[in-house]
């Protein structure tokens, strides 16, 4: 069956197909690829996880006259944790952070009203609320009439935990990862082992030699997309809001870019410790600055265009407007440019620095 | 010629050249590789270059695969000259084995051939290849897996696969125990039987005397001398070799003036004479060493061989210059 004169393989499929066959066959590198991330977003999603809104706490200070009624008072507070401590530990309590707010209370007699004092880390916001908290317990249990008819209406929207945030992230952050060291290193050791040598003493075009590293980047990155966000939707329920295609075209270009620029870095260096080197100097900025683990909004406004220019930031965004905004394709034309752009150049300077042995 | 015809083929040159190059020169920073050489293969036939290591040998047939550039000179191969247009062409004729080339270790020998095969527009089928190295039950075996015997006759094999005119062996032996050399001797053998031509590197002087039509010999880039093994041998004009060890000084000029001795040379710790007569010659240089006081640690002759060639016209041993 094997031997009979079967039509010519495509030297493009068959590379395509060696190489993937390669990257099957190293558990590590499928470790990497498709484990990692996802303990990576189980550990943090659980560190994260989203909890039951916090309850402020209040310290009542032992001792002085109006404590047992403040104490009283507070009681049916419903959003309040109220506790009686004498002064000192009260003081403690304040000062690391296990109480948001010390209330002391004056005199309690009939003819003298009841006054009380508020001790609270005006830096905390949690101080504050607590402060207004316990004052509006107070002023109702004595009586207060409100005039303002107010109804509550709390809201939870989809979408906005971190766990959300964090799922295109890690999406956007493997892509680059697989991208870079799947192309380098494999680039890297084939000169090393003088194979790209032996490849070109045979008539094997070395565009298709270079074209079987996106090919079979493409049916990696399928693979890669729907492990990580597979497991964010079955775990977290984190959905993908927008279309299915535009997040193929987003993850696409991404791959693409990043197949680019490791296949840049991989086009001179002889060595896979040289290789390595070239590798995480170009991933660490990204890793950090480009909103994998959080926005990269906490850098200064003056440092953001410069991230934005960066391509994990673009791939990131428009991961993040199509699966946690819902928004179309055309909405992240920006990020689609700047991915492209990458990509180009990145290609095109890769061929012509290319070392084949 | 025993080969079938090539079809639309470019035909071999009239003159049956099947390699020719002219002062061909290649500078590396520090070391010139290869300083002036010339030679020529005829179709058909199996050469040899045989030297040192650093003698120039890859660098010479890494230029006449067209893989490196040479700074000077001419190459012809197969009627072409590299990068006029027709290297593509040409590559679709040549086998090659390169020294150390380390094949991917996770594919496997049959996935390793299919893939050298999609290269070229004609090849042989991957399972007929597999047999004539021999490698049929290591077909479904990883490379990683592989003796160092079986990964060369593998390399050998992805040389074959494409049914070439010409094989480039870079030293398809080196490292392999004896019984691995006899099967890739074997296999360069039948290549040969099927009327291929082989250009091989190797610092084996076995190795060339019994392959190869003619050996060049090889040194610091240039040609010391170059015929068939046999006549090389010969014009060395002795038929012994005697080689031995002794404590103590002997003069080179009293040991060569010796009866029915022709030279000596000193390879670091021993003494190698060319001998004409070894019934003159070995009582004569016992009688030396004990008019010198210099006591005998080993003695041994051998037939005169392609590396006694080359000791007597470097000074130096192949395998230790
Ligand atoms: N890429 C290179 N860069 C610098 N020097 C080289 C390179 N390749 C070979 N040489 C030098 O050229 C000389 C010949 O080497 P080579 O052709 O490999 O010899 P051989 O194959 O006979 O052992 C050696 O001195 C070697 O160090
Ligand atoms: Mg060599």
């Amino acid at each position: 069956m094997r031997e009979r004169p079967a039509p010519r393989p495509h030297p493009l499929v068959e590379l395509t197909r060696a190489r993937l066959l390669e990257f099957v066959r190293e558990p590590e590198a499928v470790f990497w690829v498709f484990v990692f991330p996802v303990l990576l977003a189980l550990a943090l999603g659980i560190a994260f996880r989203t909890r039951p809104p916090e309850r402020l706490r209040a310290v009542v200070v032992r001792g002085t006259p109006g404590a047992a009624r403040v104490a009283a008072l507070l009681a049916g507070a419903p959003d309040l944790d109220v506790a009686v401590l004498d002064a000192a530990a009260a003081a403690r309590a304040l000062r690391t952070s296990r109480a948001d707010v010390v209330v002391d209370a004056g005199p309690d007699r009939q003819d003298v009203p009841l006054a009380v004092t508020y001790r609270y880390d005006l830096t905390r916001a949690e101080g504050r609320a607590a402060r207004l908290a316990v004052d509006d317990a107070l002023e109702r249990a004595l009586g207060r009439r409100d005039r303002l008819a107010a109804r509550e209406e709390p809201v939870t929207a989809p979408g906005t935990r971190y766990i959300d945030f964090l799922i295109p992230g890690l999406v956007g952050l493997n892509l680059m990862g697989s991208g870079m060291w799947g192309l380098g290193f494999a680039v890297v050791q084939a000169r090393t082992r003088k194979l790209l040598k032996r490849f070109a003493a045979t008539p094997m075009r070395r565009s298709h030699y270079l074209l079987s590293f996106i090919l079979s980047r493409l049916v990696g990155l399928v693979l890669e997309v729907a492990v990580v966000v597979g497991f964010g939707w079955l775990l977290f329920g984190v959905a993908v809001r927008g279309s299915i295609l535009a997040l193929a075209a987003v993850a696409f270009l991404g791959s693409l870019t990043f197949a680019g620029i490791g296949l840049l870095v991989a086009a001179r260096p002889r060595t896979v410790e040289g290789v390595s080197g070239w590798m995480n100097l170009v991933q660490l900025p990204m890793w950090l600055a480009s909103g994998s683990f959080f926005s990269y909004e906490r850098f200064p406004a003056a440092a953001r265009p410069l991230i934005r220019a960066l391509p994990l930031t673009a791939l990131n965004d428009a991961l993040r407007a199509v699966i946690n905004d819902g928004a179309p394709l055309a909405a992240t034309a920006h990020e689609l440019l700047v991915m492209a752009a990458w990509a180009a150049v990145s290609f095109a300077l890769a061929l012509r620095l290319f070392r084949w042995q | 010629m025993t080969r079938k015809p090539h079809g639309d083929r470019v035909p071999l040159p009239a003159n049956g050249v099947a390699v020719r190059c002219a002062g061909l020169v290649k500078r590396y920073e520090d070391v010139t590789a290869v300083a002036g050489l010339d030679l020529e293969v005829a179709q058909g036939e199996c050469f040899g270059l045989l030297g040192p290591n650093g003698a120039g040998k890859t660098t010479t047939v890494e230029v006449l695969e067209g893989l490196t550039p040479p700074d000077e000179g001419v190459v012809e191969v197969l009627g072409c000259r590299w990068g006029s247009g027709r290297d593509h062409e040409l590559r679709e004729r040549l086998g090659v084995q390169l020294q150390e080339t380390q094949l991917g270790e996770k594919l496997t020998v049959e996935e390793t051939l299919r893939l050298f095969a999609s290269f070229f527009a004609r090849s042989r089928p991957v399972g007929e290849v597999i047999a004539t190295v021999e490698l049929e039950e290591k077909r479904r075996a990883r490379v990683g897996k592989l003796s160092g015997g079986q990964k060369q006759r593998l390399a050998l094999a992805c040389a074959l696969v494409s049914d070439p005119d010409m094989l480039f062996l870079d030293e398809p032996t080196t490292g392999l125990d004896p019984q691995a050399r006899l099967r890739v001797w074997d296999v360069v053998e039948r290549f040969r039987a099927r009327g291929g031509t082989v250009l091989l590197t190797t610092h084996a002087m076995e190795e060339a005397s019994r392959l190869c039509d003619r050996v060049a010999i090889m040194d610091r880039g240039r040609i010391l001398t170059l015929g068939r093994p046999a006549a090389l041998v010969a014009a060395l004009g002795v038929d012994q070799i005697v080689e031995f060890r002794a404590r103590g000084e002997v003069a080179a000029e009293r040991l060569a003036a010796l009866p029915g001795v022709r030279g000596a040379v000193r390879t670091d710790d021993a003494w190698q004479l060319s001998v004409r007569r070894i019934d003159e010659a070995l009582p004569a240089l016992l009688g030396e060493l004990e008019r010198c006081g210099v006591a005998l640690e080993s003695l041994a002759t051998h037939q005169a061989t392609l590396e006694d060639v080359f000791v007597s016209l470097t000074g130096r041993a192949l395998r230790d210059a």
